[in-house]
């Protein structure tokens, strides 16, 4: 329970950080595609008998890679999508090939909070730490290339190069979370809170702040609402981050 | 004949009925998706296509927990989702992928739920799988007059709406002043988006009906600029994916490991890959590498910018 809280925790603060650049830069496809085709490397390294985050990273990079270069020559939401179906497609042969492993999948995908074990808070904190510091050595550029991409250029920000540097940061942030929290909750975190913060405020830093502290208030009350009710961690977050969206909506509604 | 093809066909190819139902289910989904999925790629919302695919589970395992059939689960699922989409705000630009995700995030939310309450009686990892990774082998026959009904439903949509959506897509500000009801024309292209999605969902899985919706269509429009043909290329891609991966996943129960076959999806969606990898290479060098200049201006994925 205690680990579930701090991994929780951690998760929440890279979501909250990451997430508000995935949501400034319109890159939510990717931030959904990138953890939930990277399940295809877990189902891989099983096969082949290395570890889960091996697999995860080198996927999950992968699949960031794939996205950057196919995205470069068309549409972006087309590479994405045609990146993400064929991680899966591999996945599924992965899965084929070692039955033994499908039940796995359930856990990879809905996340398993409530049974991390204290061996997983080291490597998530480091790399959870190693995202942070990734963001913050990028904020700058990223910033700029992020809001205004032309005025980027204009100063020497390569747009193409701040998208793969961004991508292989959401790889990184995927390949920490998935297997302690599931692909499919950190998307919602992800997404959810920095959106709901970008309601409330226009000015970066402050959105980003908010936008972990809201994070922060979704896995907590989740896993509080989970472990009372019994009922799935992943679905409290995805409830509680849509009616924080809800709230935010509401609020820039009013104030507008 | 029957001799000369033997490497290529196994035995028992075109005497099994599940083979028969695939192919025929399979191209009816490549049609449908191809004609659909023009639209997707030129509306740029192919990432609303993938999300209505998952969001397919929360229907499928909401209709499992009150003891509906799954197809009524997926198509109300599935335009539910459409209308919350809308309502957050899909129809512009900015903000477009945010809508989605907000609407895949809750209801991914919701089927954890469901297929967590109905748990307790069946194996919910085979549930899961079944609704991701689809198996055409295995169709039940008595879906096909579902999936055959709801395929003309669906191309019968986008074949009325195919002018005002065509101009909707291309030109909004040109639609409008010709008094196309261009959010009506947007939501309508939706819930034909998410009726297509949930009968690529239920009947080959959710994988291959992103594949299918946004690759053969992708691949379409970098060949051609004109929709019809588009829509009939990214049919015939499509099918031709879809029947090849069939007969690849058939004759792959031979390949190692032995004993049972790989699986189609994994060769539908790299046959649909390496085609739109070629499809990319004609005209190559008479492009720059700026991508914006490729595109008609209207057309083009615009960077979210403020």
């Amino acid at each position: 329970m205690v680990n579930a809280w701090e991994v929780a925790s951690i998760v929440a603060v890279v979501a909250g950080v990451v997430g508000f650049f995935t949501v400034l830069r319109g890159s939510a496809f990717a931030a959904h595609a990138i953890p939930n085709g990277s399940f295809a490397g877990a189902a891989g390294a099983s096969l082949v008998g290395v570890s889960t985050l091996l697999g995860l990273g080198v996927f999950s990079l992968a699949g960031a890679f794939a996205i950057g270069l196919l995205g470069r020559r068309g549409r972006h939401d087309v590479a994405t999508a045609l990146a993400l179906v064929m991680m899966l497609g591999l996945g599924a042969l992965f899965l084929s090939f070692s039955e033994e492993y499908a039940p796995a999948v359930y856990s990879l995908l809905f996340g398993e909070v409530l049974g991390i074990s204290s061996n997983d808070i080291v490597p998530t904190a480091i790399l959870g730490a190693l995202c942070i510091l990734a963001v913050a050595a990028l904020y700058r550029p990223l910033m700029i290339s992020s809001v205004l991409p032309e005025a980027g250029e204009a100063r020497g920000v390569s747009r193409w190069r701040m998208e793969m540097l961004f991508l292989a940061v959401l790889a990184l942030a995927s390949t920490m979370t998935v297997p302690v929290v599931g692909t499919l909750l950190i998307f919602s975190l992800m997404i959810g809170a920095p959106a709901a913060a970008r309601s409330f405020t226009d000015r970066p830093l402050v959105a980003m702040a908010l936008s972990v502290a809201i994070a922060l208030i979704v896995v907590w009350a989740a896993i509080a609402a989970s472990y009372t009710t019994n009922w799935p961690v992943g679905f409290f977050v995805g409830a509680i981050s849509a009616a924080m969206y809800a709230l935010g909506r509401g609020w820039a509604a009013l104030t507008s | 004949m029957s001799h000369f093809l033997a490497p290529v066909f196994a035995p028992g190819f075109f005497a099994s009925e599940a083979v028969h139902i695939a192919l025929g289910v399979g191209a009816l989904a490549a049609i449908v998706t191809g004609a659909v999925g023009v639209f997707t790629v030129m509306r740029g919302q192919a990432f609303a296509g993938e999300a209505f695919g998952d969001i397919g589970t929360t229907g499928g395992s909401g209709a499992f927990l009150i003891g509906v059939g799954p197809l009524w689960g997926f198509v109300v699922g599935n335009l539910l989702a459409a209308a919350a989409m809308e309502t957050i705000g899909i129809q512009r630009t900015r903000g477009r992928d945010l809508a989605t995700g907000i609407v895949l995030g809750a209801s991914i939310g919701l089927a954890a739920l469901f297929l967590y309450l109905t748990t307790t009686e069946q194996s919910t990892t085979g549930a899961t799988i079944t609704i991701l990774f689809g198996s055409v082998f295995a169709i039940a026959s008595s879906t096909v007059p579902l999936a055959v009904l709801l395929s003309l439903l669906v191309l019968s949509l986008i074949l009325t709406l195919y002018r005002p959506l065509l101009l909707a897509t291309v030109s909004p500000e040109m639609a409008a002043a010709r008094g196309i009801p261009v959010r009506l024309i947007g939501v309508l292209y939706l819930f034909a988006l998410a009726l297509a999605a949930a009968l690529a969902a239920i009947t080959i899985g959710s994988i291959l009906g992103t594949a299918l919706l946004v690759g053969p269509a992708a691949s379409a429009l970098r060949l051609t600029k004109r929709p019809l043909i588009a829509m009939l290329t990214a049919a015939g891609i499509g099918i031709g994916a879809m029947w090849l991966g069939i007969v690849l996943a058939y004759d792959s129960y031979e390949w190692p490991p032995s004993g049972h076959g790989w699986p189609v999806s994994f060769f539908v969606v790299s046959i649909i890959f390496i085609l739109y990898l070629l499809s990319g290479l004609p005209g190559r060098r008479h492009r720059r590498r700026d991508t914006a200049e490729r595109q008609p201006p209207t057309l083009q994925a615009l960077p979210e910018s403020r």
